[in-house]
């Protein structure tokens, strides 16, 4: 395989880590509120993260990093073009990341946990309205400079991905609550997954199936079609590890029909002779031989200690505190 | 003020904000690992409260060091596009290595460190906190060497205008990264000696748990005092090897005008830069030339000297840093961490063989000393990377063409703003936070963080 083609597939591994995992992430501080009748219960829903969120969102980072390396083309023109919409979700993440970390620290928790909200929902919509730009394509000029301004983003395709990425995340998190928790608290996560589970699919689906191209990418759209099904059968029939697996499944499921519909262009341009490509974005083969030793032999090992770091905390939490 | 100096202000801005916490992460998670080593080996309960204090304020700070590193990751790509696209790969494979290295180990195991006290055995909870402090320290590693690469150029070949790789051993044992990656690392445990003894000093001012707190003020003094020298000699060698690499910063440094030999060391000097030369200017005779060479009558550049030989390399230009900045950015890091490592010194003299000094003056120095090296380590990077100016990557590529040519200043206005106020209220919530749980203190008590909430089956 070219290397440049292991990385396109490796960046893809990384956002869908970061998705999988932060994913639920910003789930449960979407649903915190609801949730969380008592100062106890919202203690319980925050603590269900608090071991490992860092660490998701270590994968941002590294997805960010490894797109530098390996296609500074695309790490240029992606973050300079989409610039206001990467500064909101940089404030929502700093927003959140504090809140998180002081919220316990804090006499009046309240405040902290609209915060952790409002930083929650912020990223998990805009995400989707980057990706869907990303796959629509963006006005590139012949030096691969975005052109367009904040509203060439803002368009109904892009705003219909912010929504179903908001919808798969929030379903995502109530699974994940549902699976990490008891009592009442966990029957509120497995009634919420329920009542959002349809129109998540729907509108999930729907964004896929117009966002989709190439033959490959129906492969995918199948697979997230077949995730959130399990997610929600499963939800219905209590089992939490299944209904999980699947929300994560239809997660990974997106990401793939996203990047299998660019291919082979990283950053599609609405003139198609300036689009940016696997190939004129990448970092010369030196530099891609390099990372690819650096990426195995460290991916497997993280993959190791993070999985043991959910082993460690897999007990249930309870509401009531 | 147009989209450079914007984008200027702003990198200087969140960067020299994201390093007022690096460096006390970096030092006080390796002086928190080392005081549960302690309890761990010897089951006094003093060290388990010590680590448990300590590890509370450590976190407190972790969490601002990391909220305001994200910003970092994605800057070079808003702001700096041309330079991304220059550079990227090059410069992106020690920041891809530092997420992939560092960042997931100081982030899962400092996660498994504040949960897991119940939940792993004493020795694998130990074991915890010191990878979450390797972690720290191999990031500081990875993205000075990507910053060395800017100062230093290394392993590289340029081919249809863009940096190419060639050689990454070459970048990540650069010359430069070998004397920065020391001196950042000393410069971060003075830091924490310092914070580690004023929040003691404030106890022992009031004597309040005098016994414990003058355990971690003793361990903070040495601390201080082998980091304040470590300092020094690193930054020895690096005025060396930068002599060697940025003469122009150097000259700047030293505000040096003309080529000399036996030059002196400036302590104070009231400079002329129109017309290239000093008023005023006290000097340690051959200070500079030993500083800079080793021997006593070694030649040091001067600015206009190396101004006329820039012109003929790289053709018409100032290539002048902005003298006054460089020359007393330089001074005050030195002097202001120097006098950190003073004071440790002095504290060790006045706390010998269990005394306690009687003046109260002197508690409320120590408070006052914590400014002192995160002042010095701003200073230093202020100088570090005001000095290369007006390169970017030095010789290869200008500030001016490194900015992103598509943004506006309008963006660059909103988000300028935007972060610094973002900022400046985070700055407050943490200090308001910190002295919270100063004032706690380190009595034994039910936290609220500690894992209390019941675990069902
Ligand atoms: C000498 C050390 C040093 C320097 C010069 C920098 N950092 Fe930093 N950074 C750290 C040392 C560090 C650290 C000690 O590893 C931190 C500080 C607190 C923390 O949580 O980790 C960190 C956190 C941190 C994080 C969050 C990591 C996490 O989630 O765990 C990111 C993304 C960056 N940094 C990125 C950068 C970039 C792109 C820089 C260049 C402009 C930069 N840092 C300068
Ligand atoms: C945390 C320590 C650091 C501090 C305090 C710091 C400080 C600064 C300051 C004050 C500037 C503005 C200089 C000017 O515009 O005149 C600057 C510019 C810059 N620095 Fe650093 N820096 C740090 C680390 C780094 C690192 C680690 C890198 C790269 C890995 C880096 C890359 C840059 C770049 C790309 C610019 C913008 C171009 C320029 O203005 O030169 N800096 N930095
Ligand atoms: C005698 C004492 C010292 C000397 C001779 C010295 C020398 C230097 C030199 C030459 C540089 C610039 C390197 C370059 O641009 O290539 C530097 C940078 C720096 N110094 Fe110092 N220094 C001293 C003390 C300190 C102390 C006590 C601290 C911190 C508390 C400190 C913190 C820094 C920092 C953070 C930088 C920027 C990062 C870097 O380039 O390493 N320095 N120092």
């Amino acid at each position: 395989m070219e290397l440049t083609t292991i990385w396109f597939l490796l960046i893809a591994v990384l956002w869908t880590g970061y998705f999988v995992l932060e994913g639920f992430d910003f789930g449960v501080g979407i649903l915190l509120p609801f949730l969380g009748r008592t100062p106890g219960e919202r203690a319980t829903v925050v603590k269900t993260i608090g071991p490992v969120w860092d660490g998701n969102e270590v994968w941002l980072l590294v997805a960010g990093g490894a797109t530098f390396a390996a296609f500074p083309e695309w790490y240029a023109t992606l973050f300079s073009g989409f610039y206001l919409p990467l500064f909101l979700i940089l404030l929502a993440l700093i927003v959140r990341g504090v809140a998180l970390e002081y919220r316990n620290k804090s006499d009046s928790p309240k405040g902290w946990d609209r915060a952790f909200f409002w930083g929650s929902l912020g990223p998990a919509l805009l995400w989707g309205v980057a990706f869907a730009n990303i796959v629509r394509g963006v006005p590139l000029d012949a030096a691969h400079e975005y052109t367009g301004n904040l509203f060439t983003l803002l368009n109904p395709f892009a705003l219909l991905g912010g929504v179903a990425t908001l919808l798969l995340f929030t379903l995502h998190g109530a699974v994940f609550l549902a699976l990490r928790t008891t009592g009442e608290l966990r029957e509120r996560a497995t009634r919420a997954a329920r009542t959002l589970a349809p129109l998540t699919v729907l509108v999930v689906l729907g964004f896929l199936v117009a966002a989709r191209s190439g033959t490959v990418s129906w492969a995918a759209v199948a697979v997230a079609a077949a995730g959130m099904a399990v997610a929600l059968v499963a939800t219905l029939r209590g089992r939490d590890g299944w209904a999980f697996t699947g929300s994560a499944l239809g997660i990974a499921a997106f990401v793939a029909t996203l990047f299998t519909s660019m291919w082979p262009n990283v950053m599609p341009a609405l003139d198609p002779a300036n689009s940016l490509t696997v190939t004129n974005a990448a970092s010369g083969p030196y530099t891609l031989t390099v990372m690819t030793w650096v990426a195995a032999i460290c991916t497997p090992v993280v993959l190791g200690y993070q999985a043991w770091t959910y082993w460690v905390f897999r007990k249930r939490l309870t509401g009531a505190n | 003020m147009d989209v450079l100096d914007l984008s200027r202000w702003q990198f200087g801005i969140t960067t020299v904000y994201h390093f007022l916490f690096v460096p006390l992460t970096i030092g006080l998670s390796v002086v928190v690992a080392g005081l549960q080593t302690a309890w761990y080996r010897t089951k006094k309960p003093e060290y388990l409260r010590l680590t448990k204090f300590w590890g509370r304020l450590f976190l407190i700070n972790f969490a601002m060091g990391v909220v305001t590193g994200i910003v970092q990751e994605f800057q070079f790509g808003m702001n700096w596009s041309d330079y991304s696209r220059f550079v990227g790969d090059v410069f992106g494979a020690p920041l891809a290595m530092e997420g992939l290295v560092a960042f997931f180990l100081e982030s899962t195991f400092l996660g498994l460190w504040i949960f897991g006290w119940d939940k792993l055995s004493p020795r694998l909870h130990l074991a915890t906190i010191w990878l979450a402090a390797i972690g720290t320290s191999l990031s500081a590693y990875f993205i000075l060497a990507a910053n060395s690469w800017m100062q230093h150029p290394v392993g590289y070949r340029v081919v249809n205008g863009r940096a190419e790789l060639t050689d990454i051993w070459a970048v990540l044992t650069n010359s430069t990264t070998l004397v920065t990656f020391p001196h950042v690392l000393f410069g971060a445990f003075l830091t924490a000696g310092a914070f580690v003894l004023g929040i003691s000093a404030w106890f022992l001012l009031r004597g309040r748990d005098v016994a414990v707190f003058r355990t971690s003020a003793r361990l903070a003094l040495v601390v201080g005092l082998v980091a304040g020298i470590g300092a020094s000699f690193s930054g020895h060698w690096q005025a060396q090897i930068m002599t060697e690499q940025q003469p122009m910063k150097m000259a700047a440094a030293e505000a040096l005008w003309e080529d000399e030999t036996s030059a002196g060391f400036s302590l104070f000097a009231i400079g002329d830069v129109e017309n290239g030369r000093n008023h005023v200017n006290v000097q340690i005779p051959y200070g500079l030339s030993f500083l800079a060479t080793n021997t006593f009558d070694g030649k040091v550049q001067g600015i206009n000297d190396i101004q006329a030989r820039y012109e003929a390399a790289y053709g018409p230009g100032d290539y002048r840093p902005v003298v006054g900045l460089a020359y007393w950015s330089f001074r005050l890091m030195i002097g202001f961490g120097g006098l950190s490592a003073l004071l440790a010194l002095a504290g060790l003299w006045l706390t010998r063989r269990g005394r306690l000094p009687s003046g109260r003056w002197c508690y409320r120095i120590a408070i006052a000393g914590i400014a002192l090296p995160f002042v010095a380590n701003s200073l230093g990077w202020i100088f570090t990377e005001m000095g290369r100016q007006p390169w970017t990557v030095f010789g290869l590529m200008s500030t001016a063409s490194a900015v992103s040519p598509g943004v506006d200043v309008t963006e660059v206005a909103i988000t300028l703003v935007g972060f610094t106020l973002v900022y400046a209220v985070l700055a407050f919530i943490e200090v308001r936070l910190l002295l919270k749980y100063i004032k706690l203190g380190a009595e034994e008590r039910s936290e609220p963080e500690s894992p209390v909430p019941a675990l069902s089956y």
